[in-house]
């Protein structure tokens, strides 16, 4: 082996690296934070400074909030995620139990068909998808977006819970059959609140990909009251585009609720993150 | 055990096979069937075979873009193989050190752009780069490199790059989290017995944790492969349906996008639309195919 001075080096040297794509990956997020807080002026004049008492400016913000309806479009966010979120974790855990549990002719065929879905992107079918929403009356509203997206989620939920679901003690199911607790009862009662750390790190997975899409948005529901985060930032920048204070605000607003998130879920959402790709 | 009828299981698959059929599997399936049909301008759909697909790959007006799109994917694609992936295996490597302090804090702060939305990681970049704020170009005069500074994304030349490079930026922190994943998961004494025969740092490594290691390398190149060839969002945020300058960053999604909606003085069309799915189906059939049953078969014999 190297002798300890070269290794306080490598050491340093692996720091040096960490950190520098640390900053990397940082850098342009708080470069856009810090320059929404200041006046047009300084935004050009030094991109990189602080905002001081008198480079401070809260106009952006003002402008967004009063030309936009960024409060209605967030709220279509918030509701086309979660909606689809607790439906894709409570119908995915009850699909992964059946698919564990019960032996059934198909059930493996199920299970393949169910699971096409992840290799397979929704959005493939979106001819298709399009054509449906119409027929049923759902273009422009959240409904068309909760079903696309709660049909998104579930393939990858389903495989996931289905490796937990498959963890639960044999015995601890038999006891529960033997005290005559029905099928219904023992998955609602005592199964899911099993599993319950599996479907938080499945609720990340979900969650992530339908707050940022675009894609469904902009074809199923671009109409002025069902525009999400994504799409009514996409088209006030589109219209303000020379309004630098403006458009660093409403990168900002969209950013910010995830940043405070991650601020308290990161470790978790990492520690499911590693767990869930052990296999 | 033969009970009557099973309900308990028509209540727990039902509800989950019922919304992933409907809006899932089966839009998929009627996708790939509208692309042997044409509309006609009255709005009867008939039947034309593979009229479509020959429209598609023979006549010039649509050949050349769709080559170009796919040609210009398969770049994106390369880039993020060239780029993304050793340098995730790197800083996944680094992380998985032994007695590492602040491993946390690095893995939080790298993988925090993965989360944001492309749209919007789209804009800061398209803001960054602009000649007009010069924080690049103030930023190359920085190391005294300031005549390399162009307007990259406005370029023919440089702009596919640059949103490659963009989207590696962001989802970095894809593959270096499951590479850290499978590292993690070898056995210590493994790598302790390859250190007391001997084997360098880096010789380990190399001849021991990425042998190990090679499914997850080969699912993180399927998952690069499905990503980028269904990518649309960068794009569209940064250069509009057109994927300008003059359609140098024209990809399969983009390409999809204005077919099926129409542009300019195009007409959308839902049926060459599906056409292009389909397109867009098979190129990563083709690819979730080979991984399948060239790589992932190898890999599992080669560790067996």
């Amino acid at each position: 082996m190297n002798g300890p001075s070269h290794s306080l080096s490598s050491k340093a040297l692996v720091h040096l690296t960490l950190l520098g794509y640390s900053l990397i990956a940082l850098f342009p997020i708080l470069l856009v934070i810090i320059n929404s807080f200041k006046s047009r002026r300084a935004i050009f004049m030094d991109p990189l400074a602080l905002p001081g008492p008198d480079s401070f400016s809260l106009d952006g913000y003002a402008k967004v909030l009063e030309e936009s309806n960024f409060l209605l479009f967030f709220g279509n966010s918030l509701l086309v995620t979660l909606v689809p979120l607790f439906l894709v974790m409570l119908f995915g855990a009850m699909a992964a139990w059946a698919l564990s549990e019960y032996r059934f002719r198909g059930n493996r065929l199920l299970a393949l068909f169910l699971a096409m879905g992840i290799m397979v992107p929704i959005r493939l079918g979106t001819v298709s998808i399009l054509e449906i929403m119409v027929s049923l009356n759902l273009v422009n509203t959240q409904m068309a977006l909760i079903l696309v997206y709660t049909a998104q989620g579930l393939p990858l939920a389903i495989l996931i819970l289905t490796e937990f679901v498959g963890q639960v003690p044999e015995e601890l199911k038999e006891a529960a059959r033997c005290e005559g607790v029905s099928e219904y009862r023992l998955f609602f009662q005592i199964i899911l609140p099993l599993i319950r750390p599996a479907v938080a790190t499945v609720a990340i997975f979900t969650m992530v990909p339908i707050w940022n899409d675009l894609w469904f948005p902009l074809i199923l529901a671009p109409g002025p009251s069902t525009q999400t985060i994504q799409l009514g930032v996409q088209q006030f920048i589109g219209q303000y585009a020379t309004d630098w204070n403006s458009v660093l605000s409403a990168l900002s607003l969209a950013v910010l609720p995830v940043l405070v998130l991650y601020a308290f879920l990161s470790q978790h959402l990492i520690r499911g993150l590693t767990s869930g790709a052990v296999k | 055990m033969k009970r009557a009828f099973p309900w308990h299981l028509l209540f727990f698959l039902a509800p989950a096979v019922l919304i992933y059929t409907l809006f899932s599997a089966y839009p998929l399936f009627d996708t790939l069937r509208l692309s042997l049909f044409t509309d006609t301008t009255d709005g009867v759909r008939s039947f034309t075979g593979l009229s479509n697909f020959v429209t598609l790959l023979s006549d010039p007006n649509w050949s050349g873009p769709f080559w170009n799109a796919l040609w210009n994917n398969t770049q994106f694609f390369i880039i993020h193989m060239l780029v993304q992936n050793p340098i995730g295996l790197m800083l996944a490597a680094l992380l998985s050190m032994k007695d590492l302090r602040g491993g946390r804090t690095y893995r939080t702060l790298i993988f925090l752009p993965t989360l944001l939305s492309v749209v919007i990681i789209g804009f800061i970049w398209q803001l960054i780069l602009s000649p007009l704020w010069g924080v690049s170009e103030g930023f190359l005069a920085f190391f005294g490199l300031d005549f390399l500074f162009e307007a990259w994304l406005g370029r023919e030349g440089s702009a596919l790059i640059t949103l490659a490079l963009i989207s590696v930026w962001q989802f970095i922190g894809i593959p270096m989290m499951l590479i850290y994943a499978a590292l993690l998961s070898i056995p210590d004494d493994l790598i302790e017995a390859a250190r007391v025969d001997g084997a360098s740092p880096w010789r380990t490594f190399w001849r021991i944790r990425v042998p190990l290691i090679l499914p997850t390398l080969g699912l993180v190149t399927i998952l690069t492969f499905v990503g980028n060839f269904n990518a649309f969002e960068l794009i569209y945020a940064v250069k509009g349906a057109l994927a300008g300058p003059n359609f140098s960053t024209d990809i399969l999604g983009t390409f999809f996008y204005r077919t099926f909606f129409g542009y300019q003085s195009q007409i959308g069309s839902a049926t060459m639309g599906a056409t292009v799915a389909t397109m867009m189906f098979l190129v990563i059939l083709v690819g979730v195919m080979l991984y399948f049953f060239v790589i992932q078969r190898r890999l599992t014999r080669y560790q067996l």
